[in-house]
């Protein structure tokens, strides 16, 4: 499959796709080369091992960048790792970027952090670039007008190997968001929005392309949210155009020379979809008609206005209700109920979702003078080692101590659960993260997302509540 | 992974009818912390076969002697959410080498594929067609031809050709991966990064 022809102007998408295909396979997919591979514990060591059983090495080791993230403690971790399991995972991957010359970030290093926060906090995600990761949420490189997706371990060994991927030229979307945005309402809330109005598969075989003044507007962190969860409608990956604020933000980066920055940007200035380009599907959206989103259910795409209510059994698919039911069952929420005012038990700031440091500020700046309330256990997990030092220099973390909320040291934590810090059975947590499932934030666990406000809001009044009545 | 093509298939099927089952059902993710990519089978829908005391939960249909077989029948949306490619390891591992869907999540559907495991997809209809007769009649024998990519079940009078790209065939009849075409290409993509194209 080829890009269609097009005479009137290229799509974003189409410009850096079309730079990066070696060939094109007959009646198959397309030789993609890859700029930029971000590996973790988790997902690597089975291509690392596969490798070495064909004694194969790793091709272009200066184009891979490493980080431990998924499963280390986000306490003590001057400390060794005490799950045996997460220390042999997290060893592993020492070893094999030694072995392989492979640039690690690993725990303890001044740079160490999840690595969808720290490729473009360190300038080494660039606009124009592929970039792939052993991680879905890889998409969130994007927001810098990359082509950024999640790939599966075999095709972590196939990059490591060759630095080229097989693939097929997806559908291109443009989700067009323009007008203002109501005052306290998050780009998290843009994208929970636009996923309860697509659902989990609405953009499936589609790459996104995100546009818009409403958009423009938005600084980096909350262009990368978007784009970061933009693979939960399906999508293979987000993305939106470099611009000026794209351009100062990777200014003095420390893999991004002055030299080179300023030798990059006039290329970089090239790379915007072409007025009169063609898009398979493109949606327009008012940003005034978004609110403050809750989730109610188990899956992102559950999820309505802060003071609406969970949608009535008769108003879901016939062929969903079962799912439907079940979701509600597990979560112990009726139909029809008010998400507003439900009693919940903790709250998670983190992820690669929203853990930067803007976060931080959002959540410092609403909290200041107030104290979480007594029944919540409240976690603040930042993105990065560097997240966690400039909220430390900036006073954030003095003021989130003094609410009460716990600042931890930087990982996936609760997110996925893997490392010890789970949600237990049947609470409820709020959170920042990206992912409502069952189980994913420990065994049944009820997962609720929301923007950091709300989470932040849910924390001082220990209910569900509409952060703006706060302000 | 020893590469292991795959030509016909005759079996029976297991039908799963959720919809949107993530690969965190399929895999949770406490179970990613092993380094190999074998026994991952055991964990496969773990929080479904057991229930949180270890036990098997007799309800799954997994845990149900009726059904069994190489084919498993599943919910639109397959294999949504995270990336990781041991639920793809799992199903392939418990001894499934075929998922009929209407509608796979893009990654998982890659991870299957890299794996030898097929993505079959068929029309929704179909699917709840096969799902309604399989869970009533769970001796049904399912037929796929790889080479004619053709899914077969003759008491249903049914013979479905299924899409699938002509080098992804070749790939499972052969028994051949990406791996090593992209290996054997290495020359062009050198060749490509010496002359690297500009955006126009
Ligand atoms: S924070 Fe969550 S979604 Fe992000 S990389 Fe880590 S596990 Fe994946």
């Amino acid at each position: 499959m080829s890009g269609k022809l097009n005479l009137m102007g290229k799509t974003l998408f189409d410009k850096i796709w079309e730079c990066h295909i070696v060939k094109e396979i007959e009646e198959g997919p397309s030789v993609l080369y890859i700029d930029r591979h971000y590996i973790h514990e988790v997902t690597s060591p089975q291509a690392f091992r596969s490798l070495e059983e064909k004694n194969i090495p790793v091709f272009r080791p200066h184009q891979v960048w490493a980080t431990a993230d998924h499963n280390i403690p986000t306490q003590d971790q001057h400390l060794p790792i005490k799950d045996t399991l997460s220390a042999q995972q997290v060893q592993l991957l020492t070893e094999n970027c030694r072995k392989h010359n492979i640039k690690l970030m690993g725990i303890g290093h001044p740079f160490n952090g999840i690595v969808h926060v720290i490729g473009p906090e360190l300038g080494i995600t660039q606009p124009g670039m592929t970039i792939v990761c052993g991680d879905s949420h890889t998409s969130t490189h994007g927001a810098f007008g990359c082509l950024a997706f999640g790939i599966g371990t075999s095709e972590v060994e196939m990059v490591l190997a060759t630095q080229c991927l097989l693939q097929h030229r997806p559908k291109i979307m443009r989700i067009q968001i323009d007008g203002q945005l109501q005052p306290g309402v998050l780009s998290k809330d843009i994208i929970l929005y636009l996923i309860a109005r697509l659902s989990t598969n609405g953009a499936t075989g589609y790459f996104i392309e995100f546009a818009g003044d409403t958009i423009r507007n938005l600084s980096m962190e909350a262009r990368m949210t978007i784009c970061n969860m933009s693979i939960e409608m399906g999508a293979r990956g987000g993305l939106i155009a470099p611009d000026e604020t794209t351009f100062t933000y990777l200014r003095n980066r420390e893999f991004l020379s002055d030299e080179e920055w300023e030798k990059q940007l006039p290329i970089w200035k090239t790379l915007y979809s072409d007025p009169a380009a063609s898009f398979d599907k493109e949606i327009r959206i008012n940003a005034a008609d978004i609110s403050p989103m809750i989730t109610y259910g188990t899956n992102p795409g559950m999820g309505v206005g802060i003071g609406d209510k969970i949608p009535l059994l008769k108003d879901v698919e016939a062929s969903a209700q079962k799912d439907y039911r079940h979701a509600l069952a597990y979560m112990g929420l009726n139909e029809g109920q008010a998400m507003n005012g439900l009693h919940i038990d903790y709250v998670f700031i983190g992820s690669c979702t929203n853990a930067r440091i803007e976060d931080l500020r959002i959540v410092a700046d609403f909290i200041k003078g107030k104290k979480k309330s007594e029944h919540v256990t409240a976690w603040i997990v930042p993105g990065s080692k560097q997240v966690a030092e400039q909220a430390e220099q900036e006073g954030i973390g003095t003021i989130l101590r003094d609410a009460g909320f716990q600042l931890r040291q930087p990982g996936c934590s609760a997110c996925l659960a893997m490392n010890e810090d789970k949600i237990p059975e049947g609470k409820y947590c709020v959170s920042t993260s990206n992912r409502n499932f069952e189980g994913r934030q420990g065994i049944n666990a009820r997962t609720i997302l929301a923007s950091p406000l709300t989470a932040a809001a849910a924390a001082i009044t220990g209910h569900i509540c509409d952060a703006r009545m706060l302000l | 992974m020893t590469s292991k093509k795959l030509t016909n298939i005759i079996s029976t099927a297991v039908p799963l009818p959720a919809e949107n089952i993530d690969t965190d059902q399929i895999i949770p993710a406490r179970f990613l912390k092993a380094t190999h990519r074998e026994g991952f089978g055991n964990h496969l829908f773990y929080d479904w076969r057991y229930n949180n005391k270890g036990a098997l939960n007799p309800d799954c249909i997994l845990n149900q002697p009726a059904w069994s077989g190489r084919i498993l029948i599943a919910g639109k949306n397959f294999g949504c959410g995270s990336s990781r490619e041991h639920a793809a390891w799992a199903i392939k591992d418990y001894g499934f080498d075929v998922i009929i869907c209407s509608f796979f999540a893009d990654i998982f559907r890659n991870n299957a594929l890299n794996n030898f495991l097929l993505p079959l997809q068929v029309s929704e209809e179909v699917v709840q067609q096969l799902l309604q007769t399989v869970t009533a009649y769970p001796s049904l024998i399912l037929e796929i031809d790889m080479a004619q990519t053709l899914l077969s079940v003759r008491e249903l009078n049914l013979h479905l050709p299924f899409p699938m790209n002509s080098y992804k065939k070749s790939c499972f009849l052969n028994g051949h991966d990406d791996l090593a075409y992209l290996l054997s290409i290495k020359e062009e993509i050198k060749n490509f990064e010496r002359n690297r194209p500009v955006y126009k």
